[in-house]
């Protein structure tokens, strides 16, 4: 197993603050706390490399430095990559955070450690396996053995982690599907039994907490706006062009409706799996209200109607998909020039 | 209501001279089907089927069964009122869940064929797949059935529907006179009466909720549409001999087959400590409409009948995933602010990583929730040296995408598309936890 | 840009937070009724957009359900 190692400037004997700009270095082996982890990890892994890297340079120059980290990565083709640990320093655990990101990115498991509150484990949490540590390096001596140990695990594990307890990382806030002991329902009887009781359980699924976002200002009037369209209803062209998927989309399409004055059974359906599609398949204007804007914007109640709609499958799709989505078509809608939007969904 | 349940363990299935119940190795049970009668049988049901294929897949095999469609446990009514899946046929209204009944175990009846609609499922027989799916364990006796183009969707569903409910039942008779391996004896009392016996005991009861929104989306009780339904009392046993069957698949991962109505986890493990942990009264049947209007009149019924019956705690089982999850939540915060304690179960959708929050609706009050695992989680199922149905939809189906269907037969997939993966009502080990 | 979300299931609309919420007819025909004649129907769907637009022009300071 090789091992290629990511500190920053400090930590990699350059100097302190004075170092902090210190651009990308390469060297071979460990360098700093890196020989006591290769030390810990005896026959079990190796750190090959070690990249030092300035924590203000990766900071203000994040693109060029994970473009350079990438370059390395393919260069030296680590088992596993290694980063930190970054205590509670802010640019190190971003940076550290990063590095994991982009391994993850290539496809390589990065384990690193900090401090629970560092940005770093915030931001970067769900793409690589955090070793918790306290806020300063005076906890070196026991932050080491615990990513040693967790470096151990993965190896022995082939590769496949169990729960953060289990295996002493930090919780990456990140749904793991896995097999119980007792199937659900003998598990919901467990649980019924103990809230009855007013005996301690625990809920394996906390409810979520959805963001919020401030009211925009209204528009002004009707007569002047450019009206878009959006839906997660699965209306499409007729033979979904783009092959948006019927559940768990992956994408949205874009569409034109230029010259379009209504929805037909001929020139649109919906992709939609999630429900009875046997209505919108005959007239596609019962999602999206294509015929009615027409003659709303023929009569002047609005300004124009836009001539393209976006829509997707919001049918089993993530909210990380879905929010990817809608900051995209949010943002062609705004570089289009349209002044408000109607969502429809189902 | 009491009804006995004796299981004949069926450990072979083959084709044979006649559908019987034979002596396999080591005396074990054999069921044998005689094959062309059964294709004759299933012919004879409907005048627009066109072709019907049987095929048997066995646990092990390096078999793939898709588009699946609905999956049903051949039963019999040895004693007592009433048909198998009542309320369809003229002449069997009888209420059931009394006497004796039936079981072929280990046994099932699937049916598959050309796609009606998005939600169908996989199921291999054997690989990453067969972990995912509980009916990979089963002897199943697979029925490819086709109709006639003319057909349109509700119709296709509805040959396809009947058509294993008809089959299961017809194999099932074999089971009448043979001696059963383990008989289990459920039983519920009339309201006074069951209240009565356990009167120190807190009362529970169990919130039944079934889909119905439409074409591939329905499920029937006693024969109706339940979307036609106000929510309404059940005896526990009635799902025992086939009150609830499905005409939907929601996602094929969290819909819920026949067999999982006729062997309904939560009812079985509610009895488990009935009489000791608590009292165990009944269950409400309800439905997750399309309309809000629906949504609010159930979800007010369904509160109404708990304190009716005095219930202290109930556990919530939701059938699908997206809209229904805010009637989960309705459920949810009338029966805690009515004072009845509640466990849901659910399944997730967290995206293919579990980085996303899982539910569409939500609610502080659900704080005991029992998740049957993220149904977005990629997984990868080799090929298979024999399929029976079609392989040829798996990139439009849910949990498919473009690409799902490599050229060489494997295929990288959702696991929900895989039957039975994320059944919510806890028939299966899978979960999921923060990691 | 202020948006305006037409949605059967309102209490999703509300939890997962939108801001503008028009009530719709039913999942799968949000702005359609099978049981109308088409003309009616799209009367209604008219009287249902135009709801939805002039929330558009409405101030609100917090979630609104028009």
């Amino acid at each position: 197993m090789r091992i290629l190692h990511y500190i920053n400037q400090f930590f990699g004997q350059k100097g302190g603050e004075e170092a902090a700009n210190y651009p990308i270095e390469l060297v071979e082996g460990p360098v700093g706390p890196g020989g006591a982890l290769n030390n810990m990890l005896g026959e079990t892994a190796e750190i090959t490399h070690t990249i030092i890297c300035g924590d203000s340079y990766f900071n203000e120059n994040e693109a060029v430095a994970v473009a350079g980290i990438a370059e390395i990565i393919e260069q030296v083709k680590p088992d596993l990559i290694v980063a930190g640990p970054a205590f509670n320093a802010g640019r190190y655990g971003v940076a550290c955070g990063r590095v994991g990101k982009l391994a993850s990115e290539m496809g390589i498991t990065c384990i690193s450690g900090m401090y629970p509150e560092n940005p770093g484990y915030d931001l970067y949490k769900q793409t690589a396996y955090m070793v918790e540590t306290k806020n300063s390096a005076a906890d070196m001596r026991k932050a080491l053995p615990n990513m040693a140990a967790l470096i151990k695990t993965f190896v022995e594990k082939g590769g496949k982690l169990g729960m953060p307890a289990e295996d002493g990382y930090m919780p990456r806030n990140l749904r793991v599907n896995m097999f119980a002991e007792k199937r659900g329902a003998a598990r919901a009887v467990d649980m019924l039994i103990a809230k009855l009781g007013g005996e301690e359980f625990t809920t394996e699924y906390p409810m979520p907490v959805f963001d919020r976002v401030e009211p925009f200002k209204a528009l002004a009037s009707l007569k002047d706006a450019k009206i878009g369209l959006v839906t997660s209803g699965g209306v499409v062209p007729k033979g979904n062009p783009d092959h948006i998927e019927s559940s768990s989309a992956q994408k949205y399409g874009e569409y034109s409706i230029e010259g379009i004055f209504d929805l037909t059974e001929e020139t649109h359906e919906t992709a939609h799996g999630g429900y009875d599609p046997v209505k919108c398949n005959e007239n596609s204007d019962v999602v999206l209200p294509v015929d009615v804007l027409r003659d709303l914007e023929k009569e002047g109640f609005i300004g124009s109607l836009h001539d393209k709609f976006y829509t997707t499958v919001g049918n089993g799709t993530s909210v990380s998909n879905s929010k990817k989505f809608g900051a995209e078509i949010a943002q062609k809608l705004l570089d289009a020039g349209v002044s408000a939007a109607i969502l429809t969904s189902t | 209501m009491k009804l006995e349940v004796g299981n004949i363990h069926v450990k072979e299935l083959a084709f044979g001279n006649a559908t019987a119940l034979a002596c396999g190795e080591n005396g074990a049970h054999r069921v044998e089907i005689d094959k062309e009668a059964i294709i004759g049988f299933i012919r004879e049901i409907d005048h627009r089927i066109t072709e019907v294929k049987l095929d048997i897949a066995l646990p092990g095999e390096a078999t793939r069964i898709m588009p699946v469609k609905d999956v049903i446990e051949p039963r019999v009514k040895v004693e007592g009122k009433g048909h198998m899946f009542p309320g369809r046929n003229a002449g069997e209204n009888d209420i059931v869940g009394e006497g004796r009944t039936h079981v072929l175990k280990g046994m099932a009846v699937m049916t598959t064929g050309k796609v009606v609609g998005f939600q169908e499922g996989i199921i291999d027989m054997s690989g990453p797949g067969a972990e995912y799916t509980p009916f990979s364990s089963t002897l199943n006796l697979v029925i490819t059935c086709e109709v006639e183009e003319s057909c349109n969707q509700y119709e296709h569903e509805q040959i396809l529907r009947t058509v294993g409910l008809e089959t299961a039942r017809k194999i099932g008779e074999i089971a009448k006179t043979a001696e059963a391996d383990e008989v289990n004896t459920y039983e519920t009392k009339p309201l006074l009466e069951q209240a009565a016996q356990y009167p120190d005991l807190p009362k529970v009861g169990y919130v039944y909720m079934l889909q119905s929104q439409g074409l591939l989306h329905d499920t029937y009780l006693y024969g109706v549409d339940v979307k036609n339904i106000v929510p309404t009392l059940l005896y526990p046993t009635e799902v025992m001999d086939g009150a609830i069957f499905s005409g939907n698949c929601v996602s094929a991962c969290d819909k819920n087959p026949s067999l999982v109505h006729q062997n309904s986890p939560v009812i079985h493990e509610l009895y488990e400590h009935h009489g000791k942990k608590y009292n165990f009264m009944g269950v409400i049947v309800t439905n997750e409409n399309v309309t809000l209007a629906d949504k609010e009149r159930s979800s007010n019924w369904v509160t109404k009948l708990a304190v009716q019956q005095g219930w202290d705690a109930a556990v919530v089982s939701e059938e699908g995933f997206g809209n229904p999850d805010a009637d989960l939540v309705m459920n949810c915060n009338k029966l805690e602010a009515a004072g009845i304690k509640t466990v849901l179960l659910t399944d997730e959708y967290a995206g293919n990583q579990g980085e996303s929050q899982s539910l569409a609706d939500s609610t502080p009050k659900g704080d005991a929730v029992i998740s049957n695992g993220n149904a977005n989680m990629i997984i990868d199922l080799p090929a298979m040296e024999r399929l029976i149905g079609h392989d040829t939809y798996v990139d439009m189906i849910a949990g498919g995408t473009e690409g799902s269907l490599r050229a060489d037969g494997s295929i990288s997939i959702e696991i929900q598309a895989i039957t039975g993966a994320t059944n919510e009502l806890g028939f299966h080990n899978l979960t999921a936890r923060q990691g | 840009m202020p948006v305006v979300h037409i949605a059967t299931v309102v209490p999703i609309s509300q939890t997962v937070g939108a801001n503008r919420i028009v009530p719709a007819v039913a999942i799968p025909h949000p702005l359609g009724n099978p049981k109308m004649d088409k003309e009616e129907e799209k009367l209604m769907r008219r009287q249902m957009v135009e709801k939805a637009l002039n929330t558009l022009t409405t101030e609100i300071s917090e979630q609104t359900v028009f």
